[in-house]
């Protein structure tokens, strides 16, 4: 690792600790330089220079990377500029951060918010406005300190405070590097204070002492780290493997030799461990893959869980990056459904309706998880739902089919359509057009790639206004509930349903449903008012503030039926998801429901479980939140949200679940709790594990400013 | 001319220069800059200034000729010189940037052109300053003396 390509380098390697107390720190900081105009990369070496710090420069960013890549400990630090002509700065800074793990300081001209933005959260550690002064220079040390600091094993003695220089340092960097600077020049101390507070602020535990011995990520211990993480996540994660292709990769067209000593994120490493991207998408994924489960499994003498954090953040950090960059590629779509695991997402989403519209413990967990399994095995189910509608009451029990009314037509649509699962928990009083919306919106969800928001809202609309139509008394609650908005206007669902690729007749016959849909359509705000998911328009609403409302929906309708909420959540995280479309038309599609995502067999309760602990949580945080639950919900297979278990009859007369219990949850759900509604030993303990894992669910869609580690659990 | 003299007239006229704004503060960093071990750093880098942002402008040019601009492409040129030119504090110079990249934006051909034009008058005129101000400094050590710190 220490190659002593200097002498104070070989010291600033062995022990920082030894280094910062040297006389001369820092002098002699090996920077590397990057930028495409000469004349700011001769001022900048002159300045660095006049610093006393070892410069080497570049004007390509390729030749940098061979560079860092080639010595690997040669450079303790890398200046980039933003704009370059053969590599954008930022994708610089992913393989730097990844592979070298050295901290990157952008700078650019531009001094705009959001590109700043995006430096920070591609995870520079500083962001410098050109002119760049010589001033900012001078402490770019501080960034070296820090990054090996997180190496160390944390010690317990560190401050804990909230400084404002911390604060501001974090949100205007490049202003503050001037500030600090000024400011702690002549004192280290106090810049290690704040370095200590910073990684606390950056979601660290300890600070290190310095003292300990640098963790070196050898490829052993990556391969040990993957594998746990693969394992913490793997029974949920498993179908989630994607094709993606990531663009990034492929820029790495050398064939870098798997790690090297002291490298930690060689792309290779992470292809050959993960089998391509699609382990990269799934790790990023995990829920359960939490830092102290982590340590556990690997069981790695002198290993710290503060290890694992900082390592875990970066892999997802990469992982995020890479997602993002294929889901432009490839379209969340695309894989979803062109995967079988793809399907994930859609089982999820399924699945929480499912649970949303089953009976509370009604639904066997062997149908949810054949559901389930449809599901995954369903690719663009689009066009499943095709089953006509022509009788409410045989669709529904239809939709029983695994449950009780185990009837050839029912049964065929199980087999085949996860939709049918989905609609085990519906209800059978449901009306089939209620179920042929929520069928649509769960399509229109699934075509729209993260759009569940506005799906969701229309498939829980959906769904609330099925339950309504089914029950009388049922409607009640929900009009009171929802203020009204259950009140069906007429429906012209028909034709956005239609134009999700939903079964067009599925629609016309579901003439109240969309129009309940329609009437949700664009209410965001009488969402907002009276929190009726039943204001959710079909048409694939993908707007983002539907989603927004959707969540305060959530919140705001606690009083409504429980499975509303559920509905709500599911659909909205659902659609957030994985753009899933057949959450609404799991519901009423009647019978095809091939369509619907399979995500019966997640359980109900963990999905419920995370969706409402993210929606308690975040609120209003829309989609990432609401995404993430309902990735949990897949993995956790159904959760069934209605809590209501004893809610849950059957009708006399058979077919007919109670949709009662589809709203039951609301109690439960609101608790995060259905235990003792849902009767359920399953949901019960997916609840509880999920309220454990934190219900953290990541998804690597739309992760948007999700930060990986906030939700880990300490 | 006087050692003394010579450095009046350098002095007065790197003064106008802050002053009506072809200079700015960080002008005055990079000749900070210079040391013994780089005795012509300002020169070397003002002349490295000129020679990217003749490129540029002349990129700009050709770009702005074509018969569908590229308004990414010229931004991407009108970016660099904003960098390039407010890193050795040519003040004026950056400031036509601003306003260049606005009309980028708005994919405005002939509003494009004119601050084109513009940028080009300033370069111009910021060069000859330069010029004159580094003539001025070589006259000064020719003659023996230093060259007076401005700020």
């Amino acid at each position: 690792m220490n190659l002593g390509t200097a002498s104070s380098s070989v010291s600033w390697q062995s022990s920082t600790n030894d280094r910062v107390s040297d006389m001369q720190f820092p002098a002699g900081l090996r920077v590397l330089l990057v930028d495409d105009d000469p004349t700011c990369l001769r001022i900048l070496e002159q300045m660095l220079r006049k610093c006393h710090y070892e410069v080497t420069k570049s004007n390509r960013a390729e030749i940098a990377l061979s560079m860092l890549r080639e010595n690997r400990n040669g450079f303790d630090i890398v200046i980039s500029d933003v704009h370059m002509p053969d590599m954008n700065g930022f994708k610089l800074l992913e393989h730097v951060g990844l592979e070298m793990d050295l901290p990157v300081i952008m700078m650019s001209a531009d001094d705009s918010k959001d590109v700043v933005m995006k430096g920070v959260t591609h995870g520079a550690c500083d962001y410098l406005i050109k002119p760049v002064r010589i001033e900012a220079l001078k402490n770019i040390w501080q960034h070296v300190i820090r990054k090996k600091k997180h190496e160390f094993p944390k010690d317990k003695d560190f401050e804990q405070s909230t400084s404002l220089e911390d604060g501001d340092r974090q949100q205007k960097p490049q202003d503050d590097v001037d500030y600090s600077s000024s400011a702690n020049e002549g004192n280290w101390k106090s810049s290690k204070k704040r370095k200590e507070e910073e990684d606390e602020n950056e979601d660290r535990d300890d600070t290190s002492t310095l003292k300990k011995p640098r963790v070196v990520w050898s490829v052993e211990l990556h391969q040990q780290f993957v594998q746990a993480v693969n394992q913490l996540g793997i029974d949920k994660s498993k179908t989630l493997l994607f094709l993606h292709i990531c663009p990034s990769l492929g820029e790495h067209s050398d064939p870098v030799p798997v790690l090297a000593e002291g490298s930690r994120y060689p792309f290779e490493l992470v292809e050959i461990i993960c089998g391509g991207m699609k382990w990269v998408e799934m790790l990023g994924i995990i829920p359960e893959a939490v830092p102290k489960k982590i340590l556990e499994l690997m069981n790695v003498p002198g290993l710290t869980r503060e290890n694992v954090a900082s390592h875990l953040q970066k892999y997802r950090l990469y992982l995020r990056r890479l997602s993002s960059v294929s889901q432009h590629q490839s379209g969340l779509n695309n894989s979803f459904m062109g995967h079988p695991e793809a399907t994930y997402g859609m089982s999820s989403f399924n699945g929480l309706e499912l649970q949303a519209l089953a009976a509370t413990g009604q639904l066997p967990a062997q149908s949810l998880a054949t559901l389930q399994a449809a599901a995954l095995g369903r690719s663009a189910t689009k066009s499943a739902i095709s089953m006509p509608l022509v009788d409410q009451r045989n669709i529904f029990s239809f939709e029983n089919p695994k449950l009780r009314f185990p009837e050839g037509q029912q049964q065929q649509l199980n087999n085949s359509n996860k939709q049918i699962n989905l609609l085990h928990g519906i209800p059978t009083t449901m009306e089939p057009k209620q179920l042929a919306d929520l069928h649509q919106s769960s399509q229109s969800f699934v075509a729209m790639n993260m759009q569940g928001n506005p799906r969701m809202q229309q498939n829980n609309a959906l769904l609330m206004h099925m339950s309504q139509q089914q029950h009388p008394s049922r409607a009640q609650m929900l009009n009171e509930t929802n203020n009204g908005q259950v009140s069906r206007p007429p429906l012209s669902i028909s034709q956005p349903l239609s134009s999700n690729g939903i079964r067009g007749p599925v629609y016309n016959q579901v003439s109240q449903a969309s129009s309940m849909v329609d009437f949700s359509l664009n209410q965001n705000s009488e969402l907002q008012n009276n929190g009726s998911p039943l204001v959710r328009s079909n048409s694939g609403m993908s707007t983002l503030t539907s989603k927004r409302i959707i969540s305060s929906d959530i919140k705001g309708s606690r009083g409504f039926p429980p499975g509303y909420d559920i509905f709500e959540e599911l659909h909205q995280q659902k659609s957030q998801d994985w753009g899933l479309t057949n959450v609404g038309s799991t519901f009423g599609a009647s019978t095809d429901h091939s369509s619907i995502p399979g995500t019966l067999d997640v359980s109900p309760s963990m999905l419920v479980q995370q969706g409402i602990s993210s929606i308690k949580k975040n609120g209003q945080n829309g989609n990432s939140h609401i995404s993430k639950v309902f990735s949990s919900r897949e993995e956790s297979g159904n959760v069934h949200p209605m809590g209501g278990g004893p809610q849950l009859n059957l009708i006399p007369g058979g077919n007919l679940l109670n949709v009662k219990s589809e709203q039951l949850p609301d109690t439960s759900y609101q608790n995060t709790f259905f235990p003792d509604q849902f009767g359920q030993d399953d949901l019960m303990s997916a609840l509880l594990k999920q309220q454990e894992s934190g219900g953290q669910v990541e998804t690597d869609f739309g992760f948007d400013g999700y930060s990986p580690l906030d939700n880990l659990p300490v | 001319m006087e050692v003394g003299q010579l450095q009046r007239s350098f002095v007065e006229y790197m003064t106008s220069l802050f002053r009506e704004g072809f200079l700015d503060a960080q002008f005055s960093q990079l000749q900070q800059l210079q040391d013994d071990s780089n005795p012509d750093f300002v020169v070397e880098v003002v002349s490295l200034f000129f020679e990217d942002s003749e490129r540029l402008l002349n990129d700009l040019t050709m770009a702005l000729d074509q018969p569908n601009v590229d308004f990414k492409q010229v931004d991407a040129h009108v970016h660099q010189l904003k960098g390039s030119s407010s890193s050795v504090g040519a003040q004026r110079v950056k400031n036509c940037c601003v306003p260049f990249r606005n009309c980028c934006e708005e994919q405005n051909t002939e509003a494009c052109l004119r601050c084109l034009q513009q940028i080009k008058q300033e370069y111009l005129l910021v060069k000859n300053k330069l010029q004159t101000l580094f003539e001025l400094e070589q006259q000064i050590v020719a003659a023996g003396g230093a060259i007076p710190m401005v700020q």
